[in-house]
C-alpha cells in the first residue's frame, strides 16, 4: 500500500469521519482516498476546501462537535494551517494533522525533505504551545502512528502532527492495518458543542482578556505538556550494545541511516542508532542516558540541521556532536551516508 | 401582575458591554427572541466572531464556539456537517466577513452549506477603534481613511450580500437594519426566516443588518440611526436579495 493511502485508511479505522483538505503534492493521495472512502462510511464527511486556512477551521468546527477529524498537507499548506493549529491548541481541541513535507522554503519543490522539523516541534503558529509530533519511518509505522494519533489527540485534547515526507507518502510497502474502532465505543467527550439539551450551555473560546486568567490557561496547557512529556515520549534504539558512535536520525532519514549502519557493522565499525519517534516530546533523557557509554553523536537529517539543536540540548555538553545533512529534497543512499559516518568514525579514532 | 416584557430565555443575565446606541445589543435580543420562539435553545450552536461581538458567549445561553477572525464560515461548515440535525449560525461583522473572511464566506455559500449567517454591517472595524472596513462607504471618514474614503486611494466598498446572492448555493439573502422599531421587527422576521430556511435544508442563508456605531461614527444615537436611512441605505439598499423558497419577494 502507498504511504498516503495508509494514512487515510488508518485514520478511517481509527474512527476519523471528517476530513477537510486541499490539494498539494506530495500528499494528494490522502484527500483522493478520503473522498472515496468517507462517502461509503456512515456519517462520513469529505470536503475539498477553498484553502488550507479554510480546511483547518473546518477541522476546528468538526472537532468542537466531537468528531474525530483530520487534515493533511505539505510544507506550504502546513504554513497556512498554522493559524488554526494555534487555535486548536488554545481551544484544547483534538485533531490530527499530517505533513508529508517537501523541499522548502517557499514553494521549494516536491521532493522529500525534513525541513519542517522546527515548524512542527516549536508549535509553528503564534503563542506558547506545543504539538505532539510523531515521525514514522515506514508504511507500517504510518498506519500505527496515525491510528495512535487519534487516541492521543482525544486523550490530551490537543492537535497531533504526523510528520512524514514525500518519500514516505509515495512509497509502497506491505502493511498490516489496525482494526476498525466502533465510534460508539470511543470515550465520551463532556465538552463538545452539540446544543444545550438537558445540560447547561457551553462555550469554547480562546480569547481570555484578563492576563491573570490567560496566564492560568497557559499554565494549564503547560501542565498538560508536562504529562505528555512524561508519558508519551517515544524512541527506538538499535545496534547499541557495543556502540562507540551513535547516529541520531528520525523518520525516513533513520531508515536510510539504518541501512548505512548495517553496512558499517559488516565492516566491524561499532555504530549504533537512536531514532526519536516522538519529535515533541523529544526523547531528551534517552539521549542523555547514552552518554554514560558513548561520547560521539552523529546527527543525520534531510535538512540543514534542525533536530541537531534538540540533540545538543539533550546532551547538555556531554558528548561530541557532528552533523551531516542534505537539504532541498535530496535523498541520500545508505552508501553515501555510510561513507560520511565512516570517515568521521576513523577521524575520531574509534576503530 | 401580568409580565409583558422580559429577557429572552436564551440570553444570560449578563449586562451587555456594548456602547450606548450600538446595534449589537438590539440584535442579540432579537436573536434571543427568535431562538425562544422557534424553540431552538437546545439544538442551536452559535459561532461568535473576533470583533465587538466576540464576547457573545457571555450573553447567549446557548452552545457557542469562537472562531478566529474571518473563519466563522469554515468553522460553521465543519460544525454543521458533523451534526446536520442541529441549527448553526455565525455572527460576524463587516471586517470579519467581507475582508479577511471573504473566501470562506463565498465558498460556503457556493457549496450551499446549510447554516445561517448574521452579518452585522456598521461600516467600520469597531473593536479595534474605528478603522476603515470593506463596507466603509465613499466619503466616510475613519481612522485609516482620513478625510473620507476615496476610491483612488482606498478602493470601493464591497457589496458582499449582492455577491453572495449570485452564488448558486445560497438560498436566502436579505438586508435589513436595526435603526427603527419597524426595521427591527423586519430584522427579527428575516432572522426567523433564515433559521427556517436552514431547518428546511435549503442551503446557505444570510441576513445582513445595517447597524449603528455612534462611537466610531462620532455621532449621537439619533444621528447614527438617521445616517443609516439617509446615507448608508443608498449604498446598501434594504430588501430581499435572494429567496429560493418560493415565498413572495418581501414576506413582511
Amino acid at each position: 500500500m502507498r504511504g498516503n493511502h495508509v494514512v487515510a485508511e488508518a485514520a478511517v479505522r481509527a474512527g476519523c469521519r471528517f476530513y477537510f483538505g486541499y490539494p498539494i503534492t506530495p500528499q494528494n493521495e490522502v484527500p483522493e482516498y478520503m473522498s472515496e472512502r468517507l462517502s461509503k462510511v456512515e456519517g462520513g464527511v469529505f470536503i475539498q476546501a477553498e484553502s488550507e486556512v479554510a480546511s483547518i477551521h473546518m477541522v476546528i468546527g468538526a472537532s468542537m462537535a466531537g468528531g474525530r477529524v483530520m487534515t493533511s498537507s505539505s510544507g506550504p499548506g502546513i504554513s497556512l494551517k498554522q493559524e488554526g493549529i494555534s487555535f486548536l491548541s488554545a481551544l484544547e481541541l483534538p485533531a490530527v494533522i499530517v505533513n508529508m513535507s517537501r523541499g522548502g522554503p517557499g514553494l521549494g519543490n516536491i521532493a522529500p525533505s525534513q525541513s519542517d522539523y522546527f515548524q512542527a516541534t516549536r508549535g509553528g503558529g503564534h503563542g506558547d504551545y506545543r504539538n505532539i509530533v510523531l515521525a514514522p519511518n515506514s508504511c507500517q509505522e504510518l498506519a500505527n502512528l496515525t491510528y495512535e494519533a487519534f487516541n492521543l489527540a482525544d486523550k490530551y485534547r490537543t492537535p497531533v502532527i504526523i510528520l512524514g515526507d514525500g518519500m514516505l507518502g509515495q512509497m509502497m510497502e506491505p502493511v498490516e492495518l489496525p482494526p476498525e474502532v466502533q465510534i460508539k465505543k470511543l470515550p465520551h467527550k463532556d465538552w463538545t458543542l452539540t446544543g444545550a439539551k438537558g445540560r447547561p450551555s457551553r462555550f469554547i473560546r480562546s480569547l481570555i482578556l484578563d492576563p491573570f486568567e490567560e496566564e492560568e490557561h497557559n499554565w494549564k496547557l503547560m501542565r498538560k505538556y508536562e504529562r505528555i512529556i512524561k508519558d508519551e515520549t517515544r524512541w527506538e534504539t538499535s545496534f547499541m550494545d557495543d556502540a562507540k558512535l551513535v547516529v541520531v536520525a528520525f523518520g525516513i532519514a533513520a531508515r536510510i541511516a539504518k541501512g548505512a549502519i548495517k553496512r558499517m557493522r559488516e565492516e566491524g565499525q561499532k555504530v549504533g542508532l537512536i531514532r526519536p519517534i516522538s519529535l515533541w516530546p523529544f526523547p531528551q533523557k534517552a539521549i542523555k542516558e547514552l552518554t554514560k557509554k558513548v561520547k560521539h553523536f552523529f546527527v543525520f537529517e534531510m535538512n540543514m540541521g534542525q533536530m541537531l539543536e534538540d540533540v545538543k540540548l539533550a546532551l547538555e555538553g556531554n558528548g561530541e556532536v557532528h552533523f551531516y545533512g542534505r537539504p532541498g529534497g535530496i535523498i541520500l543512499t545508505p552508501l553515501e551516508i555510510s561513507r560520511v559516518i565512516s570517515s568521521y568514525y576513523y577521524q575520531k579514532r574509534l576503530g | 401582575m401580568r409580565r409583558v416584557f422580559s429577557r429572552p430565555k436564551s440570553l444570560k443575565k449578563t449586562p451587555f458591554h456594548y456602547c450606548p446606541g450600538c446595534g449589537h445589543s438590539i440584535l442579540h435580543r432579537i436573536i434571543g427572541e427568535v431562538i425562544d420562539e422557534m424553540n431552538l435553545q437546545e439544538k442551536i450552536i452559535g459561532i461568535p466572531p473576533a470583533g465587538c461581538a466576540v464576547l457573545a458567549y457571555f450573553y447567549f445561553d446557548i452552545d457557542m464556539g469562537e472562531a478566529s477572525h474571518g473563519r466563522a464560515a469554515a468553522l460553521a461548515t465543519g460544525m454543521k456537517r458533523a451534526q446536520p440535525d442541529k441549527v448553526v449560525f455565525t455572527y460576524q461583522g463587516d471586517g470579519d466577513i467581507a475582508a479577511i473572511g471573504t473566501a470562506e464566506t463565498i465558498h460556503a455559500a457556493a457549496r450551499g452549506e446549510n447554516f445561517t449567517t448574521i452579518f452585522v454591517n456598521n461600516g467600520v472595524y469597531g473593536m479595534t477603534g474605528g478603522q476603515m472596513a470593506p463596507t466603509t462607504i465613499l466619503g466616510q471618514s475613519t481612522t485609516t481613511s482620513p478625510g473620507g474614503r476615496k476610491e483612488r486611494r482606498d478602493g470601493f466598498p464591497i457589496n458582499l450580500s449582492e455577491m453572495l446572492a449570485v452564488a448558486k448555493g445560497s438560498a436566502y439573502i436579505e438586508r435589513t437594519a436595526v435603526n427603527s422599531p419597524a426595521n427591527i421587527l423586519k430584522t427579527k422576521k428575516a432572522i426567523a426566516k433564515a433559521f427556517r430556511v436552514q431547518l428546511e435544508g435549503h442551503g446557505f442563508s444570510l441576513v445582513e443588518v445595517l447597524s449603528p456605531c455612534p462611537t466610531n461614527w462620532k455621532m449621537d444615537t439619533l444621528e447614527a440611526c438617521k445616517w443609516i436611512d439617509e446615507v448608508m441605505t443608498l449604498h446598501f439598499p434594504l430588501g430581499v436579495l435572494k429567496d429560493i423558497t418560493g415565498a413572495k419577494k418581501d414576506g413582511h
